[in-house]
């Protein structure tokens, strides 16, 4: 177990080097650092000066191990556009992002998960049709559309909710949240569902398409044939089996909900990091970029080791080394 | 064809006379008879035809030619659907805040849209089916460095993907050239973000027809890797990657879509169906609904429609899944 | 005579597809005496797998019985709800198939398949379910079977986890075992064994065995009497050693010259020249015509039903007297 985990671990930070080299390659050579920070009329010895002082005359390597020291320490430099430390930016609006793909993420489980199973289980139904011709259409609504839509029926029209901003938050010093208040826990419901709509149809459509192979696997014939129960082989033995290969791709689906989080951020006027990384892909604004392609490289790392581990925990033929029975 | 036969095999016809002729066993083939039977496919099928048609001549068939400046006047504005506005001009799905025809802006927007979508796929479809071909056929390094990459890029949102290729590009190219650059740009984006499904498809293909006995027999007589490629492994592969290609092409034109309402995709002038949108979104609250409402509309229709194709073709492809 | 415990009489089974109606099972008729090993053997595509999942009732949609009933210790069993149906399933019938590795479910342990089956039948409580479960693991020959029944499938062989698969068949003391192919899958060395364990066990509890296999040996072996089917149809049954004898149709005899015997002297097996004809293909007439060697014009005409010649039954027009006339 702790083998495997470190194995994982291992891999973890290799792929975390390389989107490092990547955010590096971007930091340093994409646009100009120097005319970014002095502005166009600067003297020749100011520039030379300040390239000694940033290192940028450093070996390719020595700089690299630089801005790596950095990254770790959350240290990305200096937002050209806000003029404010980009660890600094992304911390203020990491709660905003957190909360709203949160959220969103627990919607697309709870109801892909469920009209996944019922899908797959009444696979002739009017109702399956139904789903299915819907999530289709789901899935061919970009989510700005969805947004707008939404802002329009339920904000504009019906005037329920509110369409754009996080409404009241409440800062615990560490967290601006907004689930402590009415307004925003409303100014959260439309953005939650336009986030979560498209990774509901996802799970769904995986969900379904796992449980129908799964419902023709031998053991549920051989289940069927000891004349279990519709409910025991439905709902355990078809279940279990379904939602293990599950997992993985849904662990990686909601890891791309904050990454998604872009589109709906800029619908909503979200104040999170997607829209200060949309606003800083607009203009240019490399450090912004750099940290930003960072954070997500992180997040992805750690709910994929996430995942790896619950995946040992669920299935036991990964188990089969440390009790050492073998084939 | 070898998938094909493979299909009908079980529930071949009864022995006929003389073999038919090649269109007609098309006609009679288990992929035909599954579009036949199935009226939302043709449906789907027509509706993306007459876009791609509508897209393809639209300088014929637009009423106005909304980018010409002369023709313009803002007097036209706002003008509400099948009416007739101030200077006399009928607009039979309205005209937007500066006088354009909405009808000819969606044909010309849809034009935009549907060359990104189908450049930026192709694009996508020939990288990722030469990587997957090569990761599959090697094996070894290059399979592991491919496939990581792939593995990797496939666990990133695909518009992630491409809004930083398109943030990269902007710093790199000149700003003078950003705007005629501005398309391609978008293509090579949404293209770069789309390859690894093909490549991860074509590389399992790969892999099982490799170990194939015929193929062995190939490659020892001597064949040259390229042609045992091109001629056993890519048939064997082509109705996975028509099926990806067909759901890609929706994903690429919903993509493009977001790019462009972001601001980040094609330039104001070029306007796709995305642009668009975002033009019509300022309109909707202030009671416009048309500027917004027919180019969403178009996009829906168009990505559905091409998505129905995809996913009746991934079906009757799959007979299992039926 | 004793009432039989399964008795199919004139079973049909059709599957509708586009290009007509495809019959894979043909009028079929056939008892099994309590505590008798009835043999069916026939190339794959013959039907006999398909006997098997009509008789417990699992035939995969759109397939169906389409004539003829089917008969379990004198009640009918091919009309029944699927809840009723349910009940005799492992109840009445126990079922074994063909790849222990695919029958058994690979989240759960074996314990909890055995006691969740044997609790699904019988009035037990959770810990004399396990007690019963340990002590049928224990006769399949397993050993230290109090030990490995908290294993999981995969933990262990594949001839272990048949005999798994036969204690799951036997936990409710069926009147019938059905084992469709059951070491077909299996290593040449643990076959033997496997029929051992099952045919041991039945007799010990009286237990009928419908054995369904291809491999004539197995059968010569282990069954009193044998059904040999074609395309769908029986061509001929009776006690094994008769049949196996002087087997009276000639595809039979064709099948008997395709087995190495040791004590034969002939130079070179026998074979029978072309192959079984697809279901959507069979000849007029007796379908096994265009492979006869004895073939003569009525056969190509007038579809043979079973005759009784002996004790036997043997669907071919070789064995009507009026054969002459009707020609």
């Amino acid at each position: 177990m702790l083998a495997f985990i470190l194995r994982r671990l291992a891999q973890s930070i290799v792929v975390m080097l390389v989107v490092a080299l990547i955010s590096f390659m971007l930091f340093r050579y994409v646009g100009d650092p120097i005319a970014s920070m002095l502005g166009q009329e600067s003297r020749l010895s100011d520039i030379e000066e300040l390239r000694q002082r940033l290192g940028l005359n450093d070996p390719f390597y020595i700089q690299f191990a630089r801005f790596i020291a950095n990254a770790v320490q959350g240290e990305f430099g200096i937002s050209y556009r806000l003029q404010q430390p980009v660890s600094e930016l992304i911390m203020t609006r990491l709660p905003a992002t957190i909360e709203l793909a949160f959220t969103s993420a627990l919607i697309a489980l709870v109801f892909g998960i469920t009209l996944g199973v019922f899908t797959a289980l009444k696979p002739k139904s009017f109702a399956t049709a139904a789903i299915m011709t819907l999530s289709l259409v789901g899935v061919s609504l970009p989510t700005f559309l969805i947004g707008i839509g939404l802002i329009y029926i339920f904000a504009v029209e019906l005037q329920w909710l509110p369409s754009f901003g996080r409404g009241e938050v409440v800062d615990l010093g560490w967290w601006r949240t907004g689930l402590l208040t009415e307004s925003g826990r409303r100014s959260l419901i439309l953005p939650a569902i336009t986030l979560s709509l498209f990774q509901l149809t996802l799970i769904m459509r995986l969900v379904r398409a796992e449980m129908l192979e799964v419902l023709r696997a031998d053991y549920i014939r051989f289940a069927k044939a000891r004349g279990l129960s519709q409910r025991a082989i439905n709902f355990g033995h078809a279940l279990k089996n379904t939602l293990v290969p599950v997992i993985t791709i849904t662990g990686l689906q909601l890891g791309s909900v904050i990454a998604f989080a872009i589109v709906t951020e800029t619908v909503f006027q979200w104040p999170g990091v997607g829209s200060l990384f949309i606003n800083s892909v607009q203009v240019v604004d490399v450090p912004v970029m750099a940290a930003y392609l960072m954070f997500i490289a992180f997040v992805f790392v750690v709910i994929n080791l996430i995942v790896d581990i619950l995946y040992y925990a669920v299935d036991p033929r990964l188990r089969v080394h440390s009790i050492g029975a073998g084939k | 064809m070898s998938a094909q036969d493979n299909l009908t095999a079980p529930t071949a016809a009864p022995v006929a006379p003389k073999p038919p002729s090649r269109l007609y066993r098309i006609w009679d083939s288990d992929v035909f008879y599954s579009f036949r039977r199935s009226p939302v496919t043709i449906v789907a099928a027509i509706v993306t035809v007459t876009m791609l048609l509508a897209a393809l001549f639209a300088p014929w068939i637009a009423p106005y030619n909304p980018f010409n400046p002369a023709s313009l006047n803002l007097m036209d504005g706002f003008t509400p659907p099948m009416t007739e506005s101030m200077m006399g001009n009928f607009f039979v799905l309205g005209s937007d805040h500066q006088g354009r025809d909405v009808l000819s802006t969606i044909l010309y927007g849809s034009r935009v849209s549907i060359f990104v979508g189908l450049s930026a796929t192709l694009f996508a479809m020939t990288l990722g089916v030469s990587l997957g071909l090569a990761a599959g056929y090697l094996g070894g390094t290059t399979d592991s460095v491919i496939m990581r990459i792939a593995d990797i890029q496939l666990s990133f949102p695909a518009i992630l993907i491409a809004l930083l290729i398109f943030g990269v590009a902007r710093g790199i190219i000149p700003p003078s050239r950003q705007e005629s650059m501005a398309i391609y740009v978008l293509i090579v984006a949404i293209g770069l973000s789309n390859w690894a499904q093909f490549a991860r498809t074509v590389r399992g293909a790969t892999m099982v027809e490799r170990q194939k006995d015929y193929v062995s027999a190939a490659r020892i007589m001597g064949v040259h890797p390229l042609a045992i490629l091109i001629r056993h492994v890519l048939p064997n592969v082509t109705g996975p990657v028509l099926v990806i290609g067909t759901i890609g092409l929706a994903l690429a034109i919903i993509e493009e879509a977001t790019l462009s309402f972001l601001g980040v995709g094609v330039p104001p002038t070029q306007p796709s169906l995305g642009t668009l949108i975002r033009i019509g979104q300022q309109f909707l609250f202030s009671g416009e609904w048309w500027i917004l409402l027919f180019p969403a509309i178009t996009l829906v229709m168009l990505a559905l429609a091409v998505n129905l194709l995809g996913d009746w073709l991934r079906d009757a492809l799959n007979p299992r899944l039926r | 005579m004793t009432e039989p415990v399964l008795s199919v009489r004139n079973l049909t089974v059709e599957f509708p597809t586009r290009r007509g109606t495809l019959t894979a099972i043909d009028n079929i008729s056939f008892d099994i005496a309590p505590g008798e090993v009835l043999g069916v053997v026939g190339e794959s595509g013959a039907g006999k797998s398909m006997t098997s999942a009509a008789v417990i009732g699992l035939i995969e949609p759109p397939g169906r019985i389409a004539g003829g009933e089917i008969k379990l210790n004198g009640k009918r069993i091919d009309n029944l709800s699927e809840k009723e149906t349910r009940k005799i399933r492992g109840k009445k019938i126990g079922v074994i198939f063909q790849d222990p590795l695919t029958s058994l479910n690979p989240l759960y342990r074996v314990s909890q398949q055995l006691i969740e089956t044997i609790r699904t039948h019988l009035p037990l409580s959770e810990a004399d379910a396990r007690k019963r479960a340990i002590s049928l693991l224990d006769e399949v020959g397993i050993p230290a079977a109090a030990r490995r029944i908290d294993d999981y499938p995969h933990q262990f062989s594949g001839g272990m986890r048949q005999r798994v698969v036969i204690a799951l068949a036997l936990c409710a003391e069926p009147d019938l075992v059905i084992a469709d192919e059951p070491t077909t899958a299996l290593d040449v060395s643990v076959q033997a064994q496997i029929i051992e364990v099952m045919k041991k066990l039945c007799a010990e509890r009286g237990a009928a065995i419908m054995l369904i296999t291809h491999d004539m040996g197995v059968i010569a072996e282990t069954a009193d009497r044998v059904a040999v089917m074609y395309a769908g149809r029986i061509a001929e049954i009776g006690p094994v050693r008769d049949v196996i004898k002087d087997a009276k149709h000639p595809y039979t005899s064709g099948l008997m010259g395709s087995i190495p015997s040791l004590t034969s002297d002939l130079e070179r097996l026998v074979q029978i020249p072309g192959s079984m004809p697809r279901l959507s293909a069979i000849p007029k007439g007796c379908a096994f015509n265009p492979r006869c060697p004895q073939v003569f014009d009525r056969c190509r005409v007038e579809r043979p039903d079973p005759l009784d010649v002996g004790d036997r039954k043997v669907a071919c027009w070789l064995y009507d007297d009026r054969k002459e006339q009707a020609a």
